[in-house]
């Protein structure tokens, strides 16, 4: 009854080769040491087995959509008052929940086709409708409001995920949480003081604006001799970001000692093109930002502005005319330094408020408790579980422990290879495994005791209970694989840590306790004399 | 060995039986949860902020409280936790004054009200983590190892806090500990700087109440969208009467589970849903090996009653049933006491779950289907047909009319 369980051995070997490389890669010592480095090293722990801050927030895009509602209302006025439309009131009569809705009141029925073409013209994104005596609603079409609100999100994730690799946290989760609720999700190992990385998250990279007066000069004391060795009143030297040629150190600049406009005042940048076809960089500030802006600008058309970040002077650029709230910065960039000036820029900029949602710390001393609770569990179980098979199932015992222990290594390698995060629900989720795995093999043995209790031959009796058991194998397995899929659909991180080691270990077991079980029932088999009895309880 | 030698027990002659068993769980637990400890969500679910402390000494509960008082905490629920050796203590404040302006006003108040003696210059060498400690030595410089110290003594700050949360548990009592993993004169410099504040925060849960609706929301569905996922699998594998009595079997046990944490005031979080959702997918797969098991010998019993036949079919899956109930109990057993306290709610679940499970499908489940069945006999009506009667019937006809 040899049935090619050659290639079978071979195929059962080979899965358990992979699937050890699986869980420890190649470690770089064979000792238990080297063993348990290499483990922690392929297997990602979560945050409640490692230590660590889990975070929610929620970006208020109603601020953004504020800022850009309030800019066109700006616009709105001033091409009025160019085209000589009149008219009682332009106001938001609602900025909190419908930030995106503009009222006009009181313009002349004649002029109304005016005011059409100018908002087509003016105010693409926006649309006009028109109410009751002599009222119009200009507001933001339901695209361009969808683009903003999720372009607000995506630039805060890129905002907070620059702001928190400068704390120098190892493998932090940022990405976009939930359904459409403008939520972030932030996990960050190994930080237990959330205080800071909040306030590091919130603050901006302290951007500046300042005038510009003087510099670059190669030194401080080249500074000073231009100025008569005192600097003059109300102005400070900063280094700048960029050395000079054949230099040892930054260039050092004269600025003012207050600034026009900081990072708070800033809604968003992006490199573009001014007028000459030259790379530049465009930004947008907020109302308050922008009036600033505009007096500081207007008395300084013609000279020097700083660009300062985190105390160094990043561009000086020149000011070509008066600058509101939309301004251009050209100081004949390259297109990758424009581009990185509008990441900077960007980088200091979150395009709305941000409000916490939800802040989970697990400290690290609990974290190393939960691991070694989880692992004695398991252990524990285990034993429990494999010793019972041996009693009351002898010899065929030792099969199903052997199918056990490879369903043990699977389950491990998946997540090795997957990179799949362990929780301590995933280890609950593993000691689940053994416990329910172990019932198909309790399914198979049943029935093959059944079958000899009614008088058949070993042989016949392992064909008749595999093949009757498979049934219900396939039934109890795809059902819970199904809660477990659910599980993962509407679980947030340990308990998706638990339905993923529960799917795995129960995929693993569909080869174990089939595969694997009756791969040894037929090695047993062939080396049985004809009439032999088998051992199984 | 053998537990089970052809056991012939009459199951469904003792319906009345189950049924009372099952009624007075059900209702002391229904009982439980809309007049004596209702529902007892977790912070998962009602909003609010948890924090877990652990003490060096044994806490005293009366100065805990005085201090909860003293920072107007006055509905701070202060709670022992996990085993007493372990000193810990669980202080709760409501979702009401977990307000969204300020997630963690609580949680700062809370730890500002514990360290209500603290020197005004030190820091608290028991909640300050790796960076501080190591940029505090590296000013400080107390081995002298100028400037390029700051990898140095980053393994060093490493070696202490690890010393401090993996070998003493989070807590240390006297800043003379730590000469085990460090040089003495680390140690005297960090005695000047830091000060040990008698106890560590060792976790802390703070859940706007905003995610608290969205959790129970998604809860909620998840549980449903499994439920209806059981149903459709079972009235296609088998008839709609026997997805209906699986889905009536999983509800009582849900119900029984979650009554037995109201009559417990056991807090159910996000993880005792994961339980009770894989208790359910259990619970199912029991009633299926069952259900199978009818199926192959309504092909086999021809001319028997259905009671008979369902009364064999569970006397022949006996041993399976008891044998799987009982390893998978024994591993949630190691669970229950050696997983450690975050785990309890989980595996108290599992615990549940399974023993009931596992009764259910015997006692509730079988006899639905005789039930079912019956009831049709009696107002007149075809008994339902599973597909191997239909077969057998077609079959009939067709050798009737030849």
């Amino acid at each position: 009854m040899n049935k090619n369980l050659g290639w079978k051995v071979v195929v059962i070997v080979a899965t358990l080769v992979v699937f050890v490389f699986g869980i420890f890669g190649l470690p770089q010592s064979w000792s238990g040491r080297g063993l348990l480095a290499a483990l922690e090293d392929r297997i990602h722990l979560g945050l409640d087995l490692k230590g660590g801050t889990h975070l929610i927030l929620q970006v208020q895009v109603n601020d953004a959509v504020n800022v850009d509602s309030d800019n066109a209302l700006e616009r709105l006025k001033a091409q009025l008052k160019s085209h000589k439309i009149n008219y009682a009131e332009i106001t938001k009569p609602d900025p909190t929940n419908n930030p995106e809705k503009i009222l006009i009141k009181g313009v002349p029925p004649e002029q109304s086709s005016g005011l059409r073409s100018l908002v087509d013209d003016n105010l693409p994104e926006y649309s006009l409708a028109s109410g009751l005596e002599n009222t119009w609603t200009v507001s933001m079409k339901p695209q361009a409001l969808a683009e903003l609100k999720r372009r607000a999100v995506a630039q805060a994730i890129e905002t907070i995920r620059n702001r928190i690799d400068q704390l120098g946290v190892s493998e932090p989760v940022i990405e976009e949480h939930g359904l459409g609720q403008y939520q972030i999700l932030v996990q960050l190992p190994g930080v237990d003081d959330p205080a800071r990385v909040k306030e590091i998250m919130q603050s901006t990279a302290m951007l500046e604006i300042r005038q510009s007066l003087g510099g670059p000069y190669p030194s401080e004391q080249a500074a000073l001799q231009d100025h008569g060795g005192v600097l003059p009143q109300d102005s400070v030297l900063l280094p700048g970001r960029s050395l000079g040629v054949n230099q040892e150190g930054p260039m050092w600049y004269l600025v003012s000692r207050a600034s026009a406009v900081t990072g708070r005042d800033l809604r968003n940048a992006e490199p573009s093109r001014d007028e000459n076809g030259q790379p530049s960089v465009q930004f947008t500030l907020t109302n308050e930002g922008g009036r600033r802006f505009a007096a500081f600008t207007g008395a300084h058309v013609g000279e020097n502005l700083a660009v300062v970040l985190d105390g160094k002077v990043q561009e000086v650029a020149v000011i070509k005319e008066q600058i509101h709230d939309n301004g251009v910065i050209n100081g004949r960039f390259t297109e990758q330094e424009a581009k990185d000036l509008g990441m900077i820029l960007r980088s200091g900029a979150l395009p709305a408020g941000i409000r916490y949602l939800e802040e989970r710390t697990v400290g690290p001393s609990l974290g190393s408790d939960s691991i070694r609770a989880g692992v004695t569990a398991a252990i524990i179980g285990m034993l429990a579980v494999l010793v019972f098979m041996l009693i009351y199932y002898h010899a065929a015992g030792i099969n199903a422990d052997v199918a056990l222990i490879l369903n043990l290594i699977i389950l491990l390698g998946f997540l090795g290879y997957s990179g799949a995060t362990l929780t301590l629900p995933g280890i609950a989720g593993v000691i689940l495994t053994v416990g329910m795995g172990v019932d198909s093999n309790v399914l198979i043995f049943e029935r093959i005791r059944e079958e000899l209790r009614n008088g058949k031959t070993p042989p016949s009796a392992v064909e008749q209970g595999f093949s009757h058991a498979w049934i219900t194998i396939v039934d109890t397995h795809v059902t819970t694989i199904v809660s477990a899929v659910i599980l993962f659909i509407f679980g947030t991180g340990p308990v998706r840590g638990f339905a993923v080691t529960l799917s795995f270990g129960l995929f693993a077991n569909l080869f174990t306790a089939v595969f694997v079980s009756r791969v040894i029932f037929d090695w047993i088999l062939n080396h049985k004399q004809r009439g032999e009895a088998l051992s199984i309880g | 060995m053998e537990f089970f030698r052809n056991p012939n027990i009459d199951f469904l002659g003792k319906k009345w039986y189950f049924l009372a068993f099952s009624l007075v769980f059900s209702v002391a637990g229904v009982l439980s949860m809309l007049f004596w400890h209702g529902i007892p969500y977790g912070v998962d679910f009602r909003g609010g902020t948890l924090v877990y402390v652990k003490f060096a000494q044994t806490p005293d509960d009366g100065a805990i409280r005085a201090a909860m008082d003293r920072a107007g905490l006055h509905n701070a629920r202060i709670q022992r936790y996990g085993q007493a050796a372990n000193n810990e203590v669980l202080i709760d404040v409501s979702e009401k004054e977990t307000g969204e302006q300020a997630l963690d006003k609580s949680k700062l108040e809370i730890i500002h009200a514990l360290e209500s003696n603290a020197p005004a210059d030190k820091l608290d060498l028991n909640n300050e983590s790796m960076l501080t400690v190591k940029g505090y030595l590296l000013e400080k410089d107390p081995l002298h190892l100028g400037s390029d110290a700051a990898e140095r003594y980053a393994q060093t700050a490493q070696a202490i806090l690890d010393y401090r949360d993996k070998t003493k548990g989070g807590v240390l009592s006297s800043i003379d500990e730590v000469k085990a993993v460090a040089d003495p004169a680390v140690v005297a410099s960090l005695k000047d700087g830091f000060f040990l504040s008698g106890f560590s925060v060792r976790n802390v849960e703070i859940v706007g109440p905003q995610v608290g609706e969205q959790l129970r929301t998604q809860a909620k569905l998840a549980t449903l969208y499994s439920l209806a996922g059981m149903l459709v699998y079972l009235a296609v594998r088998f008839e709609w009467i026997y997805g209906v009595a699986a889905v009536i079997t999983v509800f009582h046990d849900t119900l029984i589970t979650v009554g037995a944490f109201s009559l417990v005031n056991k807090e159910i979080s996000l993880t005792v849903i994961a339980a009770i959702l894989t208790l359910i997918g259990y619970s199912n797969n029991d009633t299926i090996v069952v259900f199978d098991r009818i199926r192959e010998n309504l092909k086999l019993m021809r001319r028997e009653k259905l009671s008979d036949i369902v009364n064999r079919s569970i006397n022949q899956t006996l041993s399976r049933t008891i044998l799987t109930a009982g390893l998978t109990f024994l591993t949630v057993l190691a669970l229950f006491l050696f997983g450690g306290e975050v785990l309890h709610g989980f595996s108290f679940a599992l615990v549940i779950g399974i023993l009931i499970g596992t009764y259910s499908s015997i006692a509730i489940a079988a006899p639905i289907l005789v039930a079912y069945q019956d009831w049709r006999a009696n107002r007149g009506r075809q008994p339902v047909m599973v597909p191997a009667d239909k077969e057998r019937n077609r079959r009939e006809k067709m050798k009737a009319k030849a």
